[in-house]
């Protein structure tokens, strides 16, 4: 172990059943610094942190921490915080049902008995001295989600640790709040504690942190100083493209022609109740569009808004030119609307039905409840989109939490092309599987195309989006920023412009 | 943000805001608890206004109180324990049969009580705890273990002779100055039973290791969130079994002394009890998500319904079925309050503004 | 499939019949079955008598437990879906039973407790007993399915004021039906020596089979159960599932409250249907049903309630009192969760595998 390490992973592995979520990764965390961990979605930043805090048993490697001589293993939170380790995470880890005091001092220190005047005390001291604006007393359900955020982190302050990991802290808080965070980090940085910093803002990156860690896949990319990495070369980094080898790519984009064809769907001012900003949306037969962004951008929620999967707020919808309603999906699927939602696991399977159930689920809702699909019919439904996506399945009948992912996600992709759509909504399709399945669907959504149907098509990896895609619409921070098309499709400007638009 | 809006949800928070989701249930159900009695005091008269009609609702009421408390403490964390009234019929038939079939001791029969108390807390809470198994089910099965085994040890209802045990069971705890006169002008002392006074030790000893021991807070923890209680450092097994085991021993003990007021065994004791344990904690604030509760609020619970039976019987429903009714509205009212106040509550959180919240707290 | 099924060895025969779900009340009936063989074979007697009235009936334990068993069976399908689609069970089913049998008898007996004859047709009682189940099973819909309350918990509210709403629908009188055809249904129709309760199930069995058959409502249900939020993206409305199903739980009871109020002619309201929730509860579990929602088979229930009838007539048999039967069935319940935990499970899978290396070892 170096001398001014305070932390050091070496190695470490960790499987969950059928991913590897962690690939021999290293990870060290000197003194007085501030370390950004970064990596796209399922690169195993959340992982890795919740390994070094004793939510997830590492399967293999080595944990070192300053003063300790031998491998430390850290079994639960209690450990870690015993350890000196302390941590934020991305969701709330606080009790809703106790005061802003209870949660900064509840589960630490010795004794049997609560002080509740010297704790309120302490409390009140340490929230104004962080300069957030509330009362120890005060029940944290009653706390807008910044402060309750704001209390987690000086919880973890609080806590004499050594090493303190902020898992995306800032996505709830707003400019100056960040700002006071940004502060408290600079003096604890100060005083010698090393800080993990999991953000997906790069600017919060560049204006705080002292060194890079980037994550893809599972594995480590590598790890870099701060000025030695530009911005375009980290989101490069992050996306797994050198920026060297994207040159090269040829820009195959298919060719489409705007205005021949006729619009299918239509939306003004569409707005949800998940925080993004009013956005307008159209698509043409036979187009194929995506919205593009690093995650956290409001990418998926505006495909939500469109199918009606999250409570719309705002908007006016046209469907092949007649102003509709979509308020809910059924609206959505009367439409001619199909969306394949972004978490497999949450919102597409249903995992204990065999793939014969999950095949018709959608046509079957569609076509009433009086209206059942016999079992042959079903049958015959099943066989056909197994055959033409080529569906590794023992059998109909076998249930589809058994299948790998890949064909998972071709179970659920036959569903939806069994609704015979107009327009098919496609939120990260490819994600978590293997390269055979991606290029096959990349493959399908062309050739749906062709025959007219029109597509959105999101994913995490741009070089997917631009071999599919004819328009691209970038998000950043939940807000549509910018359309590219033509000779704009490209990794340099795609990536400047999710970046804030800054050239290297 | 507009300005009017601004205000409007300040003063919102003025009102709910202020106080905890602990104290608002609890302080409905006391505020309940209190007109109800003035208005049976005034509306209804005589009775009523005996300080010994209060007591005896006390006298009566004891052995639930301490279920009640049971209740709580395991509806706190999250869970329900539905087998308190089959312990402790259990527990009465044990006792009884023991004094007078054995002719063993008060003690004995107090210790084979909290025997009988330990083994279902511990067994449920380990099921519950450590396997991971749905409190309903485990604590239903164990209702119906309870209820046949009462079966099973004598099947006659019996009352007991054992002479300490009557006396004990006879000893009342004379109230200085609260008497009244009877018809014939005689005065006549204010008493409670032995039961209640062990029901006041349990709820002042349950109020303090709620409110003032770490162990007590990290039950209102592990209720509030489970996953946020380990990430906190709780140890949420262990926790969850301290509770169902400290049930399974309150069930001992308000089993026995339900037996104190009875003074017999039989196998339909206590029947129902479990339903107004948790009505009674429901009633008083304990929210069935877990995470908020008081035993103040359950001791005022137990009285409300005790209370608004007294008052259904003496203006003249006073049929069986009425109880079973009241009982049943009274829940269903309360579990609905606390539905909305749930509901009401998310939604205040998600749709209020920063800054307006900020400025609030700051005032 | 097929070729699959070609190459089968006969280990992979027993393990799929194992992994079917009729294989565990298959199981039990079958233990419960050989145990009754050998201690006592009269056990299964049938034998061929007249009643008073000179039809002629069947009796023995076996004609004892299809006839007594049928409510219980028709409880199963509702619980099953209302189990499978709220992932929790209904416990006032026998509360709704005592509404159930306390309005019928009410609407036969119009204002006279004892009437000498019936005052309306029994179709038009039985209709309005269907009303007020399927209103209790709504009430308990609405709870769980709008205000979001645990159904056990939501319907404990039934569950504590049912009997008393029960005796107060006939003001607690005990009213008392001497109708011939009204004993119909709970005992038997003149000329069929079976009881007609086994048919009335036997009829329930098929409408269920056919609502399975010709709606698409397994699938919903299954689909809420297992995951609520894809059901509501594949544009189900999740909320009304679940009310749907407790309303059809609610015509069980109706069902079965008729059978229960035609087998006395008459009720008492704080025994009629006494811990059939339990045993309901315990059907759907039997039949390898999981308590936490999800798929479901209605044929494994059925045979799952037939099975707890034959425990209960086995155990009456060895003269334990009816009282004390809970703790037996309390204890199977037990077991029961116990070896279905997830925990438990793996557990277990995890000592196979340990054992299962050095098994191979010891073979070659």
């Amino acid at each position: 172990m170096q001398d001014r390490s305070l932390l050091e992973m070496r190695g470490i592995n960790k499987s969950f059943p059928g991913v590897m979520a962690l690939r021999n990764v290293d990870f060290t965390l000197r003194e007085g610094e501030i370390h950004a961990l970064m990596g796209e979605n399922g690169a195993g930043k959340s992982t890795l942190i919740k390994v070094l805090t004793g939510v997830h048993i590492k399967d293999s490697g080595d944990i070192f921490i300053k003063g300790h001589n031998v491998p430390v293993h850290i079994h639960s939170p209690q450990e870690a915080q015993n350890l000196g380790i302390s941590t934020v995470y991305q969701e709330i880890s606080l009790c809703p049902n106790l005061s802003v005091a209870e949660n900064i001092f509840i589960g630490r220190g010795k004794g049997a008995t609560v002080n509740w005047r010297e704790m309120n005390r302490k409390a009140d001291e340490l929230l104004s001295s962080l300069d957030i604006g509330v009362k120890a007393n005060q029940q944290l359900a009653s706390c807008s989600i910044a402060v309750q955020q704001m209390v987690a982190i000086a919880r973890a302050v609080d806590m004499e640790c050594s090493v303190l990991i902020l898992d995306e802290p800032t996505s709830s808080l707003d400019e100056s709040e960040v700002a006071k965070l940004f502060k408290l980090m600079r003096d604890l940085k100060a005083r010698g504690v090393g800080i993990i910093f999991v953000t997906h803002f790069l600017d919060q990156v560049y204006e705080v942190c002292d060194r890079i860690t980037v994550l893809r896949d599972g594995q480590l990319v590598g790890e870099y100083e701060i000025e030695k990495l530009p911005r375009v070369q980290l989101v490069s980094k992050m996306l797994g493209k050198e920026l060297d080898d994207m040159a090269d790519i040829k820009n195959d984009s298919p060719s489409f022609n705007e205005t021949k064809n006729e619009i299918v769907y239509e939306a003004e001012n569409l707005c949800s109740s998940e925080g993004i900003k009013p956005f307008n949306f159209r698509i043409r037969k036979g187009e194929v569009n995506g919205f593009t962004g690093l995650l956290g951008s409001g990418r998926s929620e505006c495909v939500r808004a469109i199918f009606g999967a999250d409570k719309v707020t705002s908007g006016t919808v046209w469907v092949d030119g007649k102003q509709v309603n979509i308020s809910k999906p059924i609206d959505a699927m009367k439409n001619g609307i199909a969306y394949l939602a972004e978490d497999r696991k949450r919102d597409g399977i249903v995992g204990d039905l065999s793939v014969r159930d999950n095949i018709i689920l959608a046509l079957q809702v569609k076509k009433g409840f009086f209206r059942p699909f016999s079992k042959a019919q079903a049958t015959k439904f099943a066989d056909e989109y197994i055959k033409l996506l080529d569906i590794k399945t023992a059998s109909v009948n076998t249930p589809i939490k058994s299948l790998s992912g890949g064909n998972q996600q071709k179970v659920i992709l036959g569903r939806w092309l069994l609704t015979h759509p107009k327009y098919l909504i496609l939120d990260e399709p490819t994600r978590g599987i293997d390269v055979g399945t991606k290029v096959d669907i990349q493959k399908l959504v062309l050739k749906l195309a062709s025959e007219g149907m029109s597509i959105t098509f999101i994913s995490s990896e741009t070089d997917e989006m631009l071999r599919t895609c004819s328009r691209l619409l970038v998000m950043r921070d939940r807000k549509l920023v910018g359309e590219l098309k033509g000779d704009q499709l490209t990794q340099n400007t795609i990536m400047n412009t999710i970046a804030g638009g800054e050239q290297n | 943000m507009s300005q009017k809006y601004l205000t409007a949800d300040k003063s919102r928070r003025s009102l709910l805001g202020s106080l905890s989701d602990t104290n608002l249930l609890m302080s409905i159900t006391i505020i309940v608890f209190f007109a109800m009695y003035l208005f049976a005091v005034f509306a209804l008269g005589s009775g009523f206004q005996k300080a010994q009609t209060f007591f005896n609702i006390l006298n009566a009421n004891a052995a639930l109180i301490i279920l009640s408390c049971g209740m709580t403490l395991v509806m706190i964390t999250g869970g329900i324990d539905i087998s308190v009234g089959g312990m402790a019929a259990l527990v009465s038939m044990c006792s009884a049969v023991y004094l007078d079939m054995h002719s063993g001791s008060v003690i004995g029969a107090m210790l084979i009580s909290l025997g009988i108390g330990l083994a279902f807390g511990l067994v449920q809470g380990y099921l519950i705890a450590y396997l991971d198994i749905q409190p309903f089910i485990v604590t239903l099965a164990g209702m119906f273990f309870a209820r046949g085994m009462t079966t099973i040890v004598n099947t006659k209802p019996f009352n007991v002779q054992n002479e300490a045990f009557v006396k004990l069971k006879e000893t009342r705890i004379i109230i200085p100055g609260l008497g009244s006169y009877n018809k014939r002008g005689e005065y006549i002392d204010a008493y409670i039973e032995i039961g209640v006074i062990v029901a006041l030790i349990v709820v002042a000893a349950l109020f303090v290791f709620l409110k003032w021991t770490k162990t007590g807070r990290n039950f209102y923890a592990v209720g509030g969130n489970k996953q946020s209680a380990l990430m906190l450092g709780i140890n949420v097994k262990r926790t969850t079994f301290l509770a169902y085991l400290m049930c399974g021993i309150l069930g001992g003990i308000g089993g026995f002394v339900y037996f104190m007021h009875v003074g017999s065994g039989s196998a339909t004791h206590a029947a129902g009890a479990e339903m107004n344990a948790i009505a009674s904690s429901i009633i008083g604030g304990t929210m069935l998500t877990g995470g908020v509760g008081n035993i103040i609020g359950t001791l005022f619970g137990v009285l409300s319904l005790a209370l608004i039976q007294n008052i259904v019987s003496s203006i003249g429903l006073d049929q069986a079925w009425w109880t079973g009714i009241t009982n049943a509205s009274m829940l269903c009212i309360f579990l609905i309050v606390q539905s909305v106040i749930i509901a009401r509550r998310k939604k205040a959180n998600l749709s209020s503004s920063r800054p307006a919240e900020v400025k609030g707290a700051k005032k | 499939m097929n070729s699959a099924s070609k190459s089968n060895t006969s280990s992979s025969i027993i393990s799929a019949m194992f992994r079917n779900q009729i294989f565990i009340p298959l199981a039990a009936l079958l233990i419960l079955a050989v145990f009754n063989l050998i201690m006592d074979p009269s056990f299964f007697k049938v034998t061929l008598g007249h009643n008073s009235n000179g039809d002629p009936i069947l009796s023995g334990n076996i004609i004892s437990i299809i006839d007594c068993g049928s409510e219980l069976a028709i409880l199963a399908i509702g619980m099953t879906l209302v189990t499978a689609a709220s992932r929790g069970q209904d416990i006032s089913v026998g509360a709704a039973i005592a509404i159930g049998g306390s309005v019928v008898l009410r609407v036969l007996c119009g204002t006279n407790s004892r009437p000498d004859e019936i005052q309306a047709p029994i179709i038009v009682a039985f209709l309005v007993c269907c009303l007020v189940t399927m209103a209790c099973g709504a009430f308990n819909g609405i709870l769980v399915s709008i205000f979001k309350i645990q159904p056990m918990v939501a319907t404990l509210i039934l569950f504590t004021a049912g009997r008393s709403i029960a005796a107060w629908i006939n003001n607690n009188e005990l009213p008392e039906v001497r109708d011939a055809t009204f004993s119909y249904f709970g005992g038997l129709i003149p000329g069929i020596p079976i009881p007609t309760p086994f048919f009335i199930a036997i009829a329930c069995f098929i409408l269920i089979f056919l609502v399975l058959k010709f709606t698409t409502l397994g699938l919903y249900v299954q689909s809420v159960g297992i995951n609520e939020q894809t059901s509501r993206l594949n544009g189900l409305n999740p909320a009304f599932i679940k009310f749907i199903t407790y309303v059809i739980l609610g015509l069980c009871v109706a069902v079965a409250s008729l059978i229960k109020v035609s087998r006395l002619g008459s009720i008492n309201y704080s025994v009629i249907a006494k811990d059939i929730e339990m045993d309901a509860i315990l059907a759907v579990a039997l039949g390898g049903n999981a308590l936490g929602g999800g798929k479901f088979n209605i044929s494994a229930s059925i045979l799952g309630a037939y099975v707890i009838q034959f425990l209960t007539t086995t155990l009456y048999k060895f003269q334990v009192q009816s009282d004390a039967l809970p703790a037996y069935k309390a204890v199977v319940v037990i077991a029961l969760v116990v070896l279905s935990a997830p925990i438990v499970r793996e557990k277990i899978a995890s000592l196979f595998k340990k054992f299962r290396p050095q098994g191979a070892e010891l073979k070659s």
